[in-house]
């Protein structure tokens, strides 16, 4: 067992929108700043798109932690959908957390698309936060 | 009360003689003691039926939702709130609706006598006075009131429904000391763990009946995200994860939009307190975003909306 849990490494679900995100996770990659391999990408066209459902889909599944991440306020690519999802999120982080979910298993982030290091720093700080915590547990349905 | 009751009838019939509507919704008495039960009433000779007294309980904005007639409604202050709410969504158009708008001053909660006679059958019972007088068999008790009103209506700021066309009697003073989200912080002081343990506990009784929902007049989905099957986005059993996230989706759904009026907790046969999850929906608007849900006709629900300035502490 103990062995087993020296092993485990976290696993990340990350909704990157297309515009900001993902173009930053793609310049990471290219600029190869290195950052841990633990999270698994689904490019959506926004960070407006990512319906709650998604994040406790995953939770539910069983991914250790999720990470949603969009342009800035600002340089939403449709103009508003990051801030229309910041409030959307900023109630539902609030509500999981107040039920007991640990609140480093939920991540939010703005990386544009020059922003590879940002991008690199963010996944670096979820793992590492995650990894802390150890599996999930409380919403995973056996 | 009983002059209310009477003013009730008065406005009512008045309503349906003029054809201002065609429906009066309000209450009339139920079949067991301290129970009241909707009315529906079309025919001038049924307004006798109605009656105003501390146990209407039910939530008859719920009944408005929907309607493709002129209705009245006999709403209190949590009705009518709602009854806003969901002009705003554009379930209800305002102008089909006279809302005959009582000043509340508090509903029974029976889960609470039941539990203070420790499961004896109440036969009889009379509201009178600010005292509950209790009769089963083999016993007779007295009640002070104040001890026995739901949970929501202790800490109720707007006894007066905030929107109206008719008011019954005088509007009472606004005045409450008690700490509405008393419940909410002092889970909130907790552990993650902690909170985690007790609404695991809390919930692990569910039985996915869906009352709470059924009662809530903001519940109006044609098709609830818990009955889809296409996708299939959370499992219909009563498994701790399943019913977790039911609840966590509807708190969800209802942030912004709640207006604590407590009928999902009166309607859980299981007497799971439901209020201290929705109630914290109503805590997060108003920290984050200062918005009380269901003061006026002209308000933007606040997940409807966005602020270049919004608070947004949690993104990294
Ligand atoms: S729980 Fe959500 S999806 Fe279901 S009826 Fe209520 S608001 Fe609609
Ligand atoms: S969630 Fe409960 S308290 Fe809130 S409006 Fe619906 S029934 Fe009333
Ligand atoms: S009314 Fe109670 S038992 Fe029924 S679904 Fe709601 S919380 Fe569960």
């Amino acid at each position: 067992m103990k062995n087993a849990e020296e092993k485990w490494e976290p696993k990340i679900l990350a909704f990157l929108c297309n515009w900001c995100s993902y173009a930053g996770a793609d310049l990471a990659g290219i600029s190869r700043i290195q950052y841990p391999p633990n999270i698994r990408v689904v490019r959506v066209p926004c960070s407006g798109r990512v319906n709650p459902y998604y994040i406790i889909k995953a939770l539910q599944r069983g991914w250790d932690g999720v990470l949603v991440s969009g342009c800035h306020p600002g340089d939403c690519h449709y103009i508003s959908g990051n801030l229309v999802a910041r409030r959307r999120f900023a109630v539902l982080k609030d509500l999981l957390e107040y039920f007991g979910i640990e609140p480093e298993r939920v991540n939010f982030s703005w990386v544009s698309a020059a922003e590879g290091e940002k991008f690199a720093n963010v996944v670096t700080d979820v793992v590492k936060e995650v990894k802390a915590l150890g599996p999930a547990k409380r919403l995973v349905k056996r | 009360m009983e002059n209310f009751e009477d003013s009730i009838r008065e406005v009512a019939e008045k309503l349906l003689r003029d054809k201002k509507v065609d429906l009066i919704i309000g209450y009339e008495q139920g079949t067991l003691p301290l129970r009241t039960t909707p009315c529906f009433v079309e025919k001038l000779e049924d307004v006798k039926k109605l009656v105003w007294n501390a146990s209407c309980d039910a939530n008859l904005s719920k009944y408005v939702v929907g309607k493709k007639e002129k209705v009245g409604v006999v709403a209190k202050g949590c009705d009518a709130r709602l009854i806003a709410v969901c002009a705003v969504e554009n379930q209800i158009p305002r102008e089909n609706v006279v809302v005959i708008g009582v000043p509340c001053q508090g509903v029974i909660d029976r889960k609470k006598i039941e539990a203070k006679l420790e499961g004896k059958e109440v036969l009889e019972a009379v509201v009178k006075d600010e005292q509950i007088k209790v009769e089963g068999e083999g016993f007779e008790v007295v009640l002070p009131k104040k001890d026995f009103l739901c949970d929501s209506c202790h800490t109720c700021r707007h006894r007066n429904p905030p929107i109206y066309d008719v008011l019954i009697g005088e509007k009472l003073p606004q005045s409450t000391d008690k700490n509405e989200f008393a419940e909410v912080s002092s889970l909130e002081s907790k552990s993650t763990e902690e909170r985690w343990e007790h609404f695991k506990e809390e919930l692990s009784t569910c039985i996915r009946c869906y009352a709470c929902r059924n009662v809530c007049p903001l519940c109006y989905c044609k098709m609830c995200f818990v009955d889809q099957s296409m996708p299939t986005w959370f499992g219909k059993t009563n498994d701790l994860s399943d019913t977790m996230i039911y609840h966590i989706v509807r708190a969800f759904h209802v942030a912004g939009r709640c207006v604590d009026c407590g009928a999902c907790t009166r309607a859980c046969p299981m007497a799971i307190n439901l209020r201290e999850l929705v109630k914290k929906t109503e805590k997060i608007m108003k920290e984050r975003y200062n918005y009380e849900a269901g003061l006026g006709l002209e308000e933007v629900p606040p997940l409807g909306e966005f602020k270049m300035e919004d608070s947004q502490e949690f993104i990294k």
